[in-house]
């Protein structure tokens, strides 16, 4: 039963997929244009043609736009043309740099608050306030004080992983169920081995949840970050072909940012499974 | 023999295919020159190097110099010399460096717009590998971002919008550092465009109420907008919305109708006709003809740690200019400027702006040779106007002293003695009047010429 629903489902999904690129290449069929007595040259000027293209890309260009970059991912044109896949490794290694941080400081500090209830009550002001506010307000601030542009987005990708990790910490360590605790003190378990045999695994799959959302919204904020500094990566890339006004090119780019940010999403959905417990 | 060698030596010679003989062109001698490392006592070399050109000139023929020094010995030689040719003074003038570079490695920065054109060829067109720099031109996503970058040494020299060497000397939007217009980059080349909607409405005076795009505020696209409103008697501040929009956004932002027109960078003028957007009001021409846009500034710590380096930049910065403004060279530059490592335009629309036959979005071809041009001087002349304007919208409010804060920024005397230099021509006086929209400019009186304005908050 569970088969041919996850069969009709991919059926549905193919029709609609299907049903989006008919009415999208319906909508971008080129057009007739009368252009009247006008001069030929300043139709040239005006790129204007008797058959007139669509202002928006077909999904042929789209397709041949895919099959162009992902056919050479890696040249190097010069310092600012370079291929999909070098954009896509800086903003990835952007990315992991500013998450591999975010952890070694959320996580200890979400034990921290969650293992102490003082800490707890003397820290969560400064979280509530810091929290909400949108990374990429950082960033003049980054650049005028890190006074490097690579850096301050990394900076960026910091700042705003750092917080559902170590609010997830804390809430993950807080929920240990105490009759656990107390075994572990019946035992008489010093506190470092408390914290790693009998806490971290318990909180594991909170901190998991945690690392997740992070990863997802390092992700999303790494792409407007890179547009704001320009220079490399996948940011940059939509950047210069919206210079170019180049609509095809940059639908490319949202279409392998939604798939990368899923690789990433269920590479943790993965992680999250293997420290995952039944509790009995 | 080099150049550091006493010339006072009877046994060298001076004369043969460069100036030490070991190499069979002048050329080939100053690359040798500058591979090698420091002389010892730079001061010392400088001095011989003068002693060998003055030497050179009073005795044409090698052996009668030799035959000369044998015969009365060198010490008289110099005191003889000496009476005849200023020789300190001499030395003196030629303390103006000429030795190896002292960074080769450089990133230069630049936003994708055709005044940056000087700046972007001399990369692909080899002006920087000819002058022995390894440059990396980088693209840079707004002038915010140059100005930060230039501040912070990240870029070492960059495109810079006229007005923002000055801001960033007087601290004003800018960490305040002391920075330099070492050459104007473009002349002419913006314009305002307006959406289609307003083609029958192209009268200023009916425009208040209306929202503009301004790439910067210290550039000469808002104190050029501002001028031009404030002319036809809308107040720029109370009247109209002055937006600061990235030159990129313009178009998209002018198509959806979030702004009534913008006085933009070219190719965006060009582009937003070119996708039926807008259409070209007027050019920046024709409100000041020859007036400055972009320039290739540095800051004063950059120029006076790397003296070298930068008169290496500077002549390949100035020739490529001068280049540029050739129009036959133009084509060749369209090439090389547009592919996506650089501007990421369509040809045919860089073809409008450079060659200035284009398409005004209102079904007529114009030709206006002069639309865009290139000319290095950076006039100071241009930094007094620069500043007036600043201080009649507010931009600077204390008192100040125009000619000598231009004269400091705008590198005019430099300029020209390095252009002479490299054999390029260059106008005598560093200050001259200027027309803008038919109203005369004496950079002489400028506090005369701001009070003279009926709009502005001076």
């Amino acid at each position: 039963m569970s088969q041919s629903l996850s069969l009709r489902a991919g059926i549905v999904s193919i029709l609609l997929l299907l049903a989006f690129i008919g009415a999208w290449w319906g909508a971008t069929l080129p057009t007739q244009v009368d252009l009247g007595d006008m001069d030929p040259e300043y139709a040239a000027m005006m790129g204007l043609d008797s058959v007139q293209e669509s202002d928006i890309p077909t999904p042929g260009d789209i397709g041949s736009a895919i099959w162009t970059h992902l056919s050479d991912p890696f040249y190097v044109k010069g310092s600012n043309d370079m291929g999909i896949g070098i954009q896509l490794a800086h903003s990835l290694w952007r990315v992991l740099a500013g998450f591999a941080l975010a952890a070694l400081v959320a996580v200890p500090l979400g034990f921290l608050i969650g293992m102490s209830p003082l800490m707890h009550k003397a820290l969560d002001p400064y979280i509530q306030i810091l929290k909400p506010i949108s990374p990429l307000a950082w960033m003049p601030l980054a650049l005028y004080i890190i006074q490097d542009a690579s850096i301050s987005s990394i900076f960026v990708i910091f700042i705003c992983s750092i917080w559902p990790m170590m609010v997830n910490t804390a809430y993950g360590v807080a929920s240990v169920r105490d009759d656990w605790l107390a075994v572990a003190k019946t035992l008489e378990v010093g506190p470092i081995k408390k914290a790693f045999k009998v806490i971290l695994p318990a909180a594991a799959p909170t901190i998991l949840t945690g690392m997740r959302i992070s990863m997802g919204i390092a992700w999303l904020v790494i792409v407007a970050a890179e547009m704001l500094v320009g220079g490399t990566g996948i940011g940059y890339f939509i950047w210069n072909e919206w210079n170019n006004l180049d609509l095809a090119n940059v639908i490319f780019a949202i279409l392998l940012i939604g798939v990368v940010g899923m690789i990433l999403d269920m590479i943790f959905g993965l992680l999250g499974k293997v420290v995952s417990y039944k509790e009995v | 023999m080099s150049t550091f060698d006493n010339p006072f030596d009877p046994n060298k010679s001076l004369h043969r295919g460069c100036t030490c003989g070991k190499h069979a062109s002048q050329a080939d001698h100053n690359a040798a020159v500058a591979a090698t490392p420091n002389p010892t006592d730079e001061e010392a070399a400088l001095n011989r190097a003068v002693e060998s050109s003055v030497m050179r000139s009073l005795f044409p023929e090698d052996r009668t110099r030799r035959n000369f020094l044998k015969a009365v010995g060198v010490s008289t030689a110099m005191a003889a010399v000496s009476t005849l040719f200023p020789m300190a003074a001499a030395k003196a003038v030629a303390a103006d460096p000429v030795g190896p570079l002292e960074k080769k490695k450089l990133k230069v920065g630049f936003i994708p717009i055709t005044c940056a054109t000087p700046i972007i060829m001399a990369h692909p067109m080899g002006f920087y590998e000819r002058e022995g720099l390894d440059v990396e031109v980088v693209k840079t996503a707004g002038w915010a971002l140059i100005r930060d970058n230039v501040n912070n040494g990240q870029l070492d020299a960059s495109h810079m919008l006229s007005p923002m060497p000055i801001s960033a000397s007087m601290g004003i939007g800018a960490r305040q550092q002391d920075t330099y217009v070492a050459t104007i980059q473009n002349i002419n080349g913006q314009a305002i465009t307006m959406h289609n909607k307003h083609k029958d409405n192209r009268d200023p005076s009916n425009w208040k109420g209306m929202t503009f795009g301004i790439p910067y505020d210290h550039s000469m696209h808002n104190l050029l907008l501002r001028y031009y409103l404030a002319e036809h008697g809308v107040d720029p501040d109370q009247d109209v919305k002055l937006k600061v929009i990235a030159p990129p956004e313009m178009v998209a932002n002018l198509k959806a109708g979030n702004i009534d027109g913008f006085l933009g960078p070219e190719p965006f003028n060009q582009r937003a006709v070119y996708e039926g957007a807008g259409f070209i009001h007027v050019l920046s021409k024709d409100l000041w003809d020859g007036h400055p846009c972009c320039a290739f500034g540095a800051t004063k710590t950059f120029v006076e740690e790397n003296p070298n380096t930068f008169s290496a930049l500077f002549r390949a910065i100035a020739s490529a200019t001068v280049y540029a403004h050739k129009k036959e060279n133009r084509p060749e530059i369209i090439d090389a400027i547009a592919p996506a490592n650089y501007l990421n335009q369509p040809k045919i629309v860089l073809d409008q702006v450079m060659t200035g036959r284009y398409a005004d979005g209102l079904g007529n071809i114009i030709t206006e040779p002069e639309r865009a041009d290139f000319d290095p001087f950076p006039w100071e002349s241009m930094g007094v106007w620069i500043l007036t304007q600043m201080k009649r919208w507010g931009y600077i409010e204390n008192e100040i002293d125009y000619a000598d804060i231009a004269e400091e920024i705008f590198r005019a005397t430099d300029a020209r003695q390095r252009l002479a230099e490299m054999g390029l021509p260059a106008p005598e006086i560093n200050s001259k009047k200027h027309m803008i929209m038919g109203k005369e400019f004496d950079p002489a009186r400028p506090q005369e010429y701001l009070e003279s304005f009926e709009i502005g908050r001076a």
